[in-house]
């Protein structure tokens, strides 16, 4: 990593200026086109020299991708709007503020000032060892390095692991799914729209990508329906640094209490599984609980359960447990142990 | 540069060749011996097909420039070994320091991190062409000047450059607030408390300017 070599390979870039245009361009150039959005995942990737796409395709002049409009009852983010922006809008601050708390503690302002929603979801892992571009499983490989007795492994699984232990590293990701949020793809046969859930994809489905968008397909937008508008929001990131860091692991939860009883909620858990986790057996078990300590308690129970740690992440288990009962109970609820 | 028998004599001109310009100079000779050669190798085999020029006009500190550069060259290099503006520096290379930052339409960016052929209808200012024209320096430099606000220095064109752009969006923050507009920044001599000391009384000043 970090060290500074010349000039980046040199690669074609090719500046569409709609999103129609690049649609066609990657048709075109297929599995020979990278896209870029923010381009911070990307540089890295080309710096280093492991990947080496012929055709680089540059979203930054698209602005039909950019913005936050408002859409039947919800609002519809351009995949290419600045997670800034996202952080400052004031429909999102009002009705959607989870939302606006996990981009806020994305790495570091400067970043947050380039890097764009749509690329922050659909970034590659950040396992240094198929980062350092080692020839791992998710690499096409036949070994993984991570998971081995002197791996270091502290970020990695403890959920889901098929071969691959890495996780997805976004911070969006758990507060869209705890929105309810559908990504809106443009593909070669029209327009789908999956479920925030649904577009990531775990190692035993597709070892080498981390969602289902495939060559020739484009991200547009990202819908938030008002569903949950409005509802008593939890976010939280654990780092090691306050800056820059990716999360060690992450929670988000949506829920609409009343009479102080669990009315509907929505759970979601990040970077403890190589894709980003719904919890939706705690979901139906705490619906119709009290949102208190007791069914936090119980909650964290549940949610750990099953959980394989590695060498050096045994530590995520009582992480998660805390975590999501903060998410249903709040941290000022009880003492934490 | 033409010399007479004259100046070479008194050594007039060697004195005002500074070691600053001396430096830009090479760089600028170099920049444009490298360009040509880049030219001469790819033509004959990528760029031929691709699309678009080579030769764009940047916006840099309120001059329109013409520059040569190459699709995959970031703006922190053409800043820096193209157009001679060194005051942007390149510490990580990887968005993880923030020596490299400029504004980019008034939004602070890590340039080691952008492609310079994405910043073509934008506009870019560094550490050189934040002083206005009369050479006054910005209320921040300023202060950075008065308060002595860095050690090494490496790191300071970031930091000036991240508060400049954190101050003209939040004019009046306070230090925890602005410590936070600053946080994708490093120093590395962890200078932090005098250099928020610094920032500080730059906002301070930009408050009352």
């Amino acid at each position: 990593m970090a060290v500074i070599r010349d000039v980046m390979p040199a690669f074609d870039l090719l500046q569409p200026t709609s999103a129609a245009d690049a649609h066609k361009l990657l048709q075109q150039h297929g599995e020979q086109a990278w896209i870029m959005a923010g381009g911070l995942d990307s540089l890295d990737w080309l710096k280093d020299r492991i990947k080496k796409p012929k055709v680089l395709i540059d979203l930054s002049g698209v602005d039909e991708l950019k913005g936050i409009r408002t859409s039947g009852d919800g609002i519809e983010i351009g995949a290419m709007t600045t997670l800034t922006e996202i952080a400052n809008s004031p429909v999102i601050n009002t009705r959607y503020s989870v939302l606006s708390e996990a981009v806020s503690v994305v790495a570091s302002p400067q970043i947050r000032n380039q890097g764009t929603l749509g690329g922050n979801v659909s970034q590659d892992t950040r396992c240094w060892y198929y980062r350092g571009g080692w020839p791992c499983y998710r690499a096409g490989g036949n070994t993984c390095y991570a998971d081995t007795p002197v791996g270091r492994n502290r970020e990695h699984a403890i959920f889901g692991a098929n071969r691959c232990v890495a996780v997805h590293p976004s911070d969006s990701v758990p507060a869209l799914i705890a929105l309810g949020a559908k990504f809106v793809l443009l593909t070669p046969k029209g327009q789908k729209v999956v479920d925030a859930e649904d577009y990531f994809v775990g190692p035993e489905i597709d070892i080498t990508n981390m969602t289902v968008l495939q060559p020739g397909e484009l991200l547009t937008a990202i819908r938030i329906p008002s569903t949950w508008a409005g509802a008593r929001f939890y976010f939280e990131k654990i780092r090691d640094r306050n800056v820059w860091d990716f999360p060690l692991m992450n929670v988000a939860s949506a829920m609409f209490v009343s009479g102080g009883v669990i009315d509907r909620i929505r759970l979601a858990v990040s970077a403890v599984a190589p894709r980003p986790m719904r919890l939706k057996h705690v979901e139906r078990a705490v619906t119709g609980k009290p949102a208190e300590a007791s069914t936090g308690e119980m909650a964290g129970r549940m949610a750990v359960e099953g959980a394989i740690p590695l060498q050096f992440n045994a530590y995520k288990i009582p992480l998660m447990r805390n975590l999501v009962k903060r998410a249903i109970a709040g941290v000022q609820e009880s003492s934490w142990t | 540069m033409p010399e007479t028998s004259e100046q070479a004599r008194t050594g007039e001109t060697s004195r005002k060749v500074t070691r600053r310009k001396f430096i830009l100079g090479v760089i600028a000779g170099g920049g444009a011996i490298a360009a040509a050669s880049y030219k001469l190798i790819t033509s004959a085999v990528h760029w031929q097909a691709s699309p678009g020029e080579r030769l764009i006009t940047l916006d840099v500190n309120g001059m329109r420039r013409r520059v040569d550069v190459m699709r995959q060259e970031t703006l922190a290099w053409t800043l820096r070994y193209k157009m001679g503006l060194t005051g942007t520096k390149l510490g990580c290379d990887r968005a993880e320091c923030g020596a490299c930052t400029v504004l980019i339409d008034d939004i602070p960016q890590y340039s080691c991190s952008v492609l310079t052929h994405t910043v073509r209808s934008r506009k870019v200012t560094t550490i050189e062409g934040l002083a206005s024209p009369d050479g006054k320096l910005h209320p921040v430099q300023q202060a950075v000047m008065d308060k002595q606000g860095f050690q090494c220095g490496f790191c300071m064109s970031g930091f000036i450059l991240s508060a400049v752009g954190f101050l003209n969006a939040h004019p009046h923050p306070g230090r925890a607030e602005l410590a936070r507009g600053v946080s994708g920044n490093l120093c590395r001599c962890q200078d932090y408390n005098k250099i928020l000391d610094a920032l500080m009384h730059g906002a301070e000043k930009m408050g009352r300017a």
